[in-house]
């Protein structure tokens, strides 16, 4: 009915611009009607959104901002906090505290009037457009699913369930500061075995800067002590050369690196991995788990990508399988890296189709974004990998853009840029 | 009744109003907005990188295409500048141009309540 409405515009002449100009930098948006007219539904519908992490979180301020107040936008989320998976690493390696990584929703909640919703999501009505929550129902006009990832922990040979002294620390938190207190407990001489899974998983260069973090912390305080990284995968998954710089260079003797190396089997009460190649026993055990869209995309039924991801449209990041159910960020099916900056390029992509879709226009049809990921090889250096992406309508694909690439060497000038990427997405995703 | 052809008109002039604006910018608002990760808000830095926001906009033209075609040395900007066309650079420069310059707020930091 709304849209039906919306659809006679397109016929309109010419000179509305300068009308709507006046009209609406006159004040007349949704939140400055008359109250007759703000008692009503708003304008372009209701999008609910669940999860508020980069993607969840962007998508929201950017469809309020960039509807100028006229969607309503209410957003699920079970947590309190907002903690920042970027960076968390360096808590590991004693540099950054997980304070300094937390962050309140009180602002972005307010400043762009969401409705907020702490509550989880059981189950999907994708026919009735609404979602169950554990108290209550909710309607939709759209609905955006921003999860994360889920862990697939009976993947893991031994590991049917997960073990309390085994943190995977693969979300930023309490499993964060579990790790550091192992590590800071294990005596010198000690070893610190990290497992990294096949298949796609959040933030690729992830694991190995995890291991240089690990790494600088023992040179510091425990010397004798080593890192192994057992890698499922055939090679370093992303910027290859630049983590070897480190592997061979400050931290020779320290990390050692094992491709090809799946979990055979699982020993948690001793800390023992069996691989094709060897037994590695830890004292202190890191397993990444094998990684599948988050819960409420399965609970949905659009993880149709091997079970594991879910297919979208990279024009309006709608599911393959229910037009107004839109994905975004780790959780989608695509040869795009599973970084915050990406979920948030993604957000705001997805947002402005969205505005167009609920007001009868024809969304940007070549959307074109960027990504920048930096990883710490220590307390000071980092190193980055640029790429612009720009959609493929023939591969139906974000397609990297000629050009892009990554650090000739990690520096402490790359260091600043890190912390200032932080700092700006952080200010980008939460005021 | 007469809420219900209230509610039609209000949404005919906020998607009149839209569109309107969506012709001018949809496509190099949500390409200016990805460089937010970096540049902060609508352009505006926390610090660390250039502020964008009411840049001159031959400025950023002449910065961006010295990145792209190498003239201009840089640390992270020639990835990005070599993957944008001549056109993107001049439509992200009049964007940015006409972003008003503010002060971002600051971060709405909390100690980690232990609860994730």
């Amino acid at each position: 009915m709304q849209t039906d409405a919306v659809l006679t515009t397109s016929s309109l002449g010419g000179t509305r611009r300068q009308f709507v100009r006046s009209v609406i930098y006159g004040g007349l948006a949704f939140y400055g009607l008359p109250a007759f007219a703000r008692a009503s539904k708003p304008p372009l519908g209701h999008v609910v959104i669940v999860g508020a992490g980069f993607a969840g979180l962007t998508a929201a301020k950017y469809l309020r901002a960039w509807s100028m107040g006229n969607l309503k936008v209410t957003i699920v989320e079970p947590n309190p906090q907002f903690i920042s998976c970027p960076q968390s690493n360096l808590v590991l390696g004693g540099s950054r505290t997980l304070d300094q990584l937390s962050f309140g929703y009180d602002l972005t909640r307010k400043q762009h009037g969401l409705d907020w919703v702490n509550d989880t999501v059981t189950a999907v009505d994708l026919a009735n457009k609404q979602v169950q929550l554990t108290r209550g129902k909710l309607s939709y006009d759209r609905l955006i699913l921003a999860p994360g990832v889920d862990f697939n922990v009976s993947k893991i040979p031994g590991m049917s369930a997960p073990v309390a002294d085994i943190p995977h620390a693969w979300k930023a938190g309490k499993q964060t500061l579990q790790l550091r207190q192992q590590l800071e407990s294990m005596p010198d001489g000690g070893v610190f075995v990290m497992t990294i899974p096949t298949g796609a998983y959040r933030c690729p260069p992830g694991p190995y800067e995890r291991a240089c973090q690990v790494a600088h912390y023992f040179k510091q305080h425990k010397p004798r002590s080593k890192v192994i990284i057992l890698d499922a995968n055939a090679d370093i998954m992303s910027k290859k050369g630049l983590f070897l710089q480190s592997f061979n260079g400050a931290y020779q003797g320290v990390i050692e690196y094992h491709n090809n190396s799946e979990i055979l089997q699982l020993d948690t009460a001793s800390k023992t991995i069996k691989t094709d190649f060897e037994t590695v026993k830890a004292d202190v055990l890191n397993v990444i788990p094998p990684q599948l869209a988050g819960k409420v995309a399965q609970v949905a039924g659009l993880n149709n990508v091997d079970g594991r991801w879910c297919e979208v449209d990279f024009v309006t990041y709608a599911s393959s399988l229910q037009a107004d159910v839109h994905i975004i960020g780790d959780s989608i099916s695509a040869g795009l890296p599973k970084s915050a900056h990406m979920a948030t390029s993604q957000a705001k992509v997805c947002a402005a189709a969205i505005i167009d879709l609920q007001s009868g226009n024809a969304p940007n049809p070549l959307p074109v974004f960027a990504n920048t990921c930096y990883s710490f090889v220590d307390d000071q250096q980092a190193m980055h990998v640029a790429n612009v992406y720009r959609y493929d309508p023939a591969k139906k694909a974000m397609v990297s853009a000629e050009g892009g690439g990554v650090s000739a060497k990690a520096s402490t000038q790359e260091g600043q840029y890190a912390q200032a990427w932080a700092e700006n997405i952080w200010a980008d995703t939460l005021t | 009744m007469k809420q219900r052809y209230v509610n039609i008109v209000w949404a005919c002039v906020v998607a009149w109003s839209l569109s309107a604006q969506a012709e001018d910018s949809s496509a190099i608002h949500t390409l200016a907005a990805s460089c937010a990760a970096c540049h902060g808000p609508n352009g505006n830095s926390l610090g660390g990188t250039p502020t964008l926001a009411a840049l001159n906009e031959d400025y950023f033209v002449q910065r961006m295409q010295g990145f792209k075609d190498g003239s201009v040395s840089s640390t992270v900007m020639h990835h990005h500048a070599k993957g944008l066309t001549s056109a993107e650079i001049m439509a992200l420069a009049s964007y940015f141009a006409q972003q008003p310059r503010q002060t971002p707020q600051a971060l709405p930091r909390q100690s980690f309540k232990g609860a994730q």
